[in-house]
């Protein structure tokens, strides 16, 4: 994990060290003294060498969650990204949230009833809406409920209604792509034997479904959602975007049409950790839900502790 | 005499069967394929969209870039089969010839992220040890950071235009390109033909591109398929928030962006680059389903 983090510092940073523009040049502008130039280079530590540099972000990041000041307005680019990471995360959660409170029933809904005409509509209407990027479903939503028909504000995020086309815009895909894998994972399990002992035993569907073969078909679900969620986290830029909702996507927009490099990498950055903070969640949850998997992980230790009752009951 | 003809009657018999069983196996691909119905309609889309790109120059007469500005904002007729934009631009010609940068793109990112993840991930597979923990580390690293965010960094750094934005997505889809290949390379080293070829004094170079990586070929023609669906996604992604490809060149996602502020007075500028991407991918997707049902029946789950 942190590795990992330390990692995608050092990528952004490399990045942003090969990009073309000095900063010095651009905050002093076109016009600016060689002189001035050569202090404003000297002081914000250009002219060293690219290790030193590398240490120096790194610090300034872990000591006091610096990233630099912006080119174009000079503000501190870590208060603007505190200020506005609260509207990202809540728009990629509730996508999430519905991603997931969405697809999974679907999915089980066409694969319980497999070559229904349930089935056929969840998977085809899937396999389209899976093909419309999140942009374009976007565009036409707006068209749509906002300008024909009226229903739904266009833009920002000042009331609760505001919030329904951006969410729906940017789990849509995802809610596809969820329920073709719920479906998939659980035909899988259908199939097995130990669904067909629980129907012998004479459970009801609805038991056999939720407590045979759900918490079975669960892992390769939760691995595609897992995967899924840091797009959905870096879709929520683009949507933001269009329905100019003031979080870290309007930022970087900002930041590319400015060519203010600082902007893009540390937002670039700032997502990138809560991406990976979210597959460490994702990664715990493998845990709770899969016993097998907790095993793999248990100290030995521990694990013979848990075992020797067991081998004490058989002495 | 006899124990020679029967012999060459054996070699006879042998060489009629391993032809004629190379022959049944593309055979029964093919044939899978053509079985898979929404396979079939996908590569259908496919080509249609592919032959309306290559033939741009004959279907599409208009010059993409010719202004009009007596002819703005035109509804789609019998002129212009789509309308026209905001500069009296014919948007079919727009959008077709827009398609070969997008497809372009898309083509050139997916071969180079291929190449180099066909370089990282058979040296991880067939190797393995140090070497490989070393490349699946930063691998990893690098798929931390989602694709897109890659991907606008690295075109944010390289500027836009083409040929920059394909190996921003390249590079941002190659670690799994190399994933894949890694695994692919890992199963199909444990057969004996590779051992073989070893015994026999290959070198390893040329194991892993005689013997183990013609034998990857079919997850790479799935991936491939798949992920030129996934870069056109990217390439419009990156052109509508104003990297990637920038106007006057035509290019699904900027064609998009330029029809953007006119949302609510215009629909013609928004619905049909949005229909060409949407289909597009619509068309990879399925084939690329089809392709892996096809290629690998064991895979289909």
């Amino acid at each position: 994990m942190i590795p990992v983090i330390l990692g995608v510092v050092v990528i952004v940073f490399t990045i942003s060290y090969f990009t073309p523009g000095d900063p010095a040049a651009a905050i002093l502008g076109p016009n600016a003294e060689k002189a001035s130039y050569e202090a404003l280079r000297a002081k914000l530590g250009l002219d060293r060498p690219f290790l030193v540099q590398l240490g120096t972000y790194i610090w300034n990041i872990v000591s006091r969650f610096d990233l630099g000041k912006a080119y174009i307005t000079g503000t501190p680019i870590s208060e603007e990204l505190i200020y506005r990471l609260p509207t990202t995360i809540k728009l990629g959660v509730l996508s999430i949230f519905v991603t997931v409170a969405l697809g999974t029933p679907l999915g089980i809904l066409s694969a319980t009833k497999q070559y229904s005409i349930a089935d056929y509509s969840v998977t085809t209407i899937a396999l389209i809406v899976n093909a419309i990027p999140s942009f374009v479903l976007a565009l036409f939503a707006l068209m749509l409920f906002s300008v024909k028909l009226r229903w739904l504000p266009i833009a920002g995020v000042a009331t609760w209604d505001a919030w329904i086309l951006p969410i729906a815009c940017n789990s849509l895909g995802y809610v596809a792509l969820s329920a073709r894998m719920t479906r998939t994972s659980m035909l899988e399990v259908i199939r097995q034997d130990y669904i067909r002992t629980a129907r012998a035993k004479g459970l009801k569907q609805n038991v056999v479904i939720r407590r045979h073969a759900l918490p079975n078909a669960l892992i390769p679900i939760v691995t595609v959602v897992g995967t899924q969620l840091s797009f959905v986290l870096a879709g929520a830029i683009i949507v933001e975007t269009i329905f100019s909702i003031p979080g870290m996507g309007m930022y970087i927009l900002s930041g590319i049409s400015g060519r203010d490099y600082p902007v893009i990498n540390g937002t670039v950055l700032v997502l990138s950790v809560c991406v990976c903070v979210m597959n460490l969640l994702v990664d715990i949850a493998y845990a709770f839900i899969d016993p097998r998997i907790k095993a793999l992980y248990m100290s030995p230790r521990k694990a013979k502790a848990h075992k020797s009752p067991k081998t004490a009951e058989v002495a | 005499m006899q124990p020679i003809t029967l012999k060459k009657k054996k070699e006879y018999i042998e060489s009629l069967e391993t032809s004629s069983r190379r022959h049944s196996q593309w055979r029964d691909i093919l044939g899978r394929l053509w079985r898979n119905k929404l396979g079939m309609v996908g590569f259908f889309i496919v080509a249609v969209i592919l032959l309306l790109i290559i033939l741009a120059d004959l279907v599409a007469p208009i010059p993409y870039d010719k202004q009009n500005f007596a002819e703005r904002f035109l509804y789609p007729n019998s002129v212009h089969l789509l309308g026209t934009d905001n500069f009296g631009r014919d948007m079919w010609s727009r959008l077709l010839f827009g398609g070969r940068i997008s497809l372009f793109v898309a083509i050139i990112s997916v071969c180079i992220s291929l190449f180099v993840g066909a370089i990282l991930g058979s040296t991880a597979g067939y190797f393995g040890g140090k070497l490989d923990t070393i490349i699946t580390r930063i691998l990893d690293i690098v798929m931390a950071i989602p694709g897109l965010l890659l991907a606008i960094a690295i075109s944010a750094m390289l500027g836009s235009g083409p040929v920059n934005t394909a190996l921003a997505i390249s590079i941002s889809g190659m670690p799994g390109a190399a994933r894949l290949i890694r695994s692919t390379v890992m199963a199909i080293k444990g057969n004996e033909f590779v051992e073989a070829a070893r015994a026999t004094g290959s070198r390893h170079g040329r194991v892993i591109f005689k013997h183990v990586l013609p034998n990857a070929i079919a997850p790479l023609i799935v991936y491939s398929t798949m992920s030129i669906g996934g870069s056109i996604l990217a390439i419009s992604g990156l052109s509508f928030i104003g990297l990637g490809v920038q106007p006057p060149i035509p290019e699904w996602g900027s064609i998009l962006m330029a029809g953007r502020p006119f949302v609510r007075d215009f629909w013609p500028m928004i619905v049909f680059p949005g229909i060409f991407i949407g289909l597009t991918l619509l068309g990879f997707n399925l084939f690329g389903d089809a392709l892996r049902d096809a290629l690998d029946p064991k895979l289909k789950n």
